[in-house]
């Protein structure tokens, strides 16, 4: 569905992204994970068409996405649910879910209505808070507006920046369970996460990123088994283990 | 039948995808955590982080045995040893022997590569395998023993030797599938008919056979005497062990597991890529290894990539049978010697000149080695016992360095042939 190959990027002179290349099969979980400032949300970002890449290609169902513009992307099919959820506060629940359809309203109208009705079947309290302001909900809630919202461009790959950040663990529990429903009902989803472990609890495959490289790639059960990846990113002293 | 069907069986264009990612993760660990990498990249002004296409390959340096010598024991590993869950090595000690680690996703990958090539054979969880490779240092038996274990057939890992009881054990415990050397399989199939052991009341009907070189012939003369399909397959310690490639079914050439391994064939003199279908040194670069990581490795196995794709449905490309070497190396008992760690022994053992001969042949089915040392003329006159001495020191010490038995035979001076130019010190007497 997705391929990326020798993707760079770089702010001014600064190279953040080195030579990236990765693929995404349909209805996969991929998640990336990796220190602060390794370069994944720029990945994201550039993927979206929010960043221009310097070299390398991104192919989309055989679209090269380099050569559109981020608006036209989301039509393509790629929807950016941004670290920080950044719902739009003044309008409400429903007002946000409908901007994210802004697109697919002009094609058909029904199959937006069916959509609504399974993004509110996966969060029930997105329903319960509809008419209320966007900005007045609490931090989990914002996070399921937001992947709503994105959802309801009927996306072909679904990219999350961070979802799990500052959330209570509870909430994080169930944001990766409905993550898991979102891909049992066809989608495919790349996931950015510090919370590394928790990722690849919930992933088929995953990549390690490190200054701006991929580290390591591969199952997400053989990335949790790596030690490499425990030591950085799971927080884990191997040898305490011992 | 497949173990891992949407990997073996995955489009051209997908793996390739898969291969640039590991590839350029490969080079990234390989020349950020080992030395000898980082020092030969930094030497040849190479930067991996420019390498965006598996043709970018080729402008890297190979890697060969001496390389792996020179770092004796640890230091190509590019994870620090507790990480390590298992270390396996060539034969010959300090400064000749390889060592290879693996930690447990290293063990992991291989199980499953060897899973393939089990299952590739026709093997499934129902069967009872007799693995008679030798188990320890040698990759071959525990390499094929977990990749067993993995696919879940019953595992008997009698190891190698004592064929009364290998052929006991195949009768009682109603082995399948037979894992041995193809001389070692012929050598049972010899017994049994000697001994007048009814091969059709044998349960067995698979043989996979590796570890040393063998022919078409030996295929159809083990497959009639023993009943048995046998495939091919092929592997090295310094890459991994069994599973880097086997036959399927089809029995025309080996699979090779490029998901995890680069496989390139180059013209040994020009070390240029030889052309579609010809033969050529087969160098190997590691995709998935993360104990000890092989970039160019130069196998010095020549062989040639079939064109033709596999009726069997597999897209990995195949290799042919194993067709020579392009070093000296020897394989005994499927125990790899070459000729230099014998020489070594010899010109340490005192009273010896560097003059000797080593002849291989094989006695009934089983590979011979005797080694002829020319000694000074005094030894011969009047010392019989220092002679036996002699003898004894040098077999000893060479089967520690081999991990085989050799015999050791004293000739007078000036006995064995002289070589203008370069000595041919190896006369090999096999035919296969």
């Amino acid at each position: 569905m997705l391929r990326i190959r020798n993707l760079e990027v770089g702010y001014g002179k600064l190279k953040v992204l080195k030579r990236i290349s990765l693929h995404v099969a349909p209805g996969e979980i991929i998640t990336i994970i990796g220190a602060n400032g390794a370069g994944k949300t720029t990945l994201l970002h550039t993927i979206a068409g929010l960043l221009r890449a310097s070299g390398g290609e991104v192919v989309l169902r055989d679209q090269n996405l380099r050569e559109y513009p981020a608006r036209k992307i989301v039509g393509l099919g790629v929807s950016l649910v941004p670290e920080g959820r950044q719902v739009f506060a003044t309008m409400t629940v429903m007002e946000n879910l409908q901007m994210g359809a802004y697109l697919p309203m002009r094609r058909d109208k029904n199959r937006v209505r069916e959509q609504l009705a399974w993004i509110i079947e996966l969060f029930p309290v997105l329903h319960e808070r509809a008419g209320q302001l966007a900005g007045t909900l609490s931090g989990g809630e914002q996070q399921m507006l937001a992947m709503g919202r994105a959802l309801m461009a009927q996306p072909a790959l679904i990219m999350m920046d961070e979802p799990s950040t500052g959330l209570a663990p509870l909430i994080v529990k169930n944001i990766f369970k409905v993550i898991v429903k979102m891909r049992e009902a066809g989608n495919t989803v790349l996931l950015v996460e510090q919370n590394a472990k928790a990722a690849l609890h919930i992933a088929d495959r995953g990549y390690v990123m490190e200054t701006g490289h991929i580290l390591a790639q591969g199952a997400a059960a053989d990335l949790l088994a790596n030690q490499d990846v425990q030591r950085a990113y799971l927080g884990r002293d191997v040898d305490a283990q011992t | 039948m497949y173990w891992e069907e949407e990997k073996e069986c995955m489009s051209r264009d997908d793996l390739e995808q898969l291969q640039l990612e590991r590839l350029q993760s490969t080079l990234f660990r390989a020349g950020t955590n080992v030395p000898f990498y980082r020092k030969k990249f930094l030497d040849q002004k190479i930067d991996f982080e420019e390498f965006g296409s598996l043709d970018d390959l080729r402008r890297l340096p190979f890697t060969t045995k001496d390389d792996l010598r020179g770092n004796y024991p640890y230091g190509l590993f590019a994870v620090p040893l507790r990480e390590v869950v298992r270390i396996h090595a060539s034969s010959g000690t300090t400064g000749k022997a390889t060592v290879v680690g693996y930690t447990r996703n290293d063990i992991n990958t291989w199980s499953h590569l060897v899973a393939r090539i089990l299952v590739a054979a026709g093997l499934t969880k129902d069967d009872v395998i007799q693995i008679a490779f030798g188990y320890g240092m040698f990759t071959g038996g525990f390499g094929l023993h977990y990749g067993a274990e993995r696919l879940g057939a019953s595992v008997i890992p009698i190891s190698s030797g004592n064929t009364k009881r290998q052929v006991q054990i195949m009768q009682d415990f109603k082995t399948t599938a037979l894992v041995c050397t193809p001389s070692y399989a012929l050598l049972l199939a010899d017994y049994m008919y000697e001994n007048n052991i009814e091969i059709n009341a044998l349960s067995l009907k698979f043989g996979l056979f590796g570890g040393e070189p063998w022919s078409e012939a030996m295929r159809s003369e083990i497959q009639s005497k023993l009943h048995v399909l046998a495939t091919d397959n092929y592997g090295l310690s310094e890459v991994m062990g069994p599973g880097v490639a086997g036959e399927c079914r089809e029995r025309n050439g080996l699979h090779m597991a490029e998901d995890h391994f680069l496989f390139e064939l180059i013209d040994p003199k020009t070390l240029e890529p030889v052309g579609p279908g010809e033969v050529g040194e087969l160098v190997i670069t590691t995709l998935t290894k993360e104990a000890f990581p092989l970039i160019r490795y130069r196998t010095r196995d020549l062989t040639r990539f079939p064109p033709e794709s596999c009726p069997c449905g597999r897209t990995m490309r195949r290799m042919s049978r194993v067709l020579g070497r392009t070093d000296d190396m020897l394989i005994i008992k499927g125990v790899n010697v070459y000729p230099s760690q014998i020489e070594e022994v010899l010109l340490d053992a005192e009273g010896t000149q560097p003059h000797y001969q080593i002849v291989v042949e094989r006695e009934g089915r089983l590979d011979k080695v005797t080694v002829m040392v020319e000694v000074m003329e005094a030894i011969f006159f009047d010392q019989m016992k220092k002679q036996r001495e002699l003898v004894e020191h040098i077999k000893s010490r060479l089967a520690t360095e081999l991990g085989i038995t050799v015999e050791v035979k004293l000739v007078e001076e000036k006995t064995l042939e002289r070589f203008e130019g370069k000595a041919t010190r190896v006369i090999d007497k096999r035919t296969l």
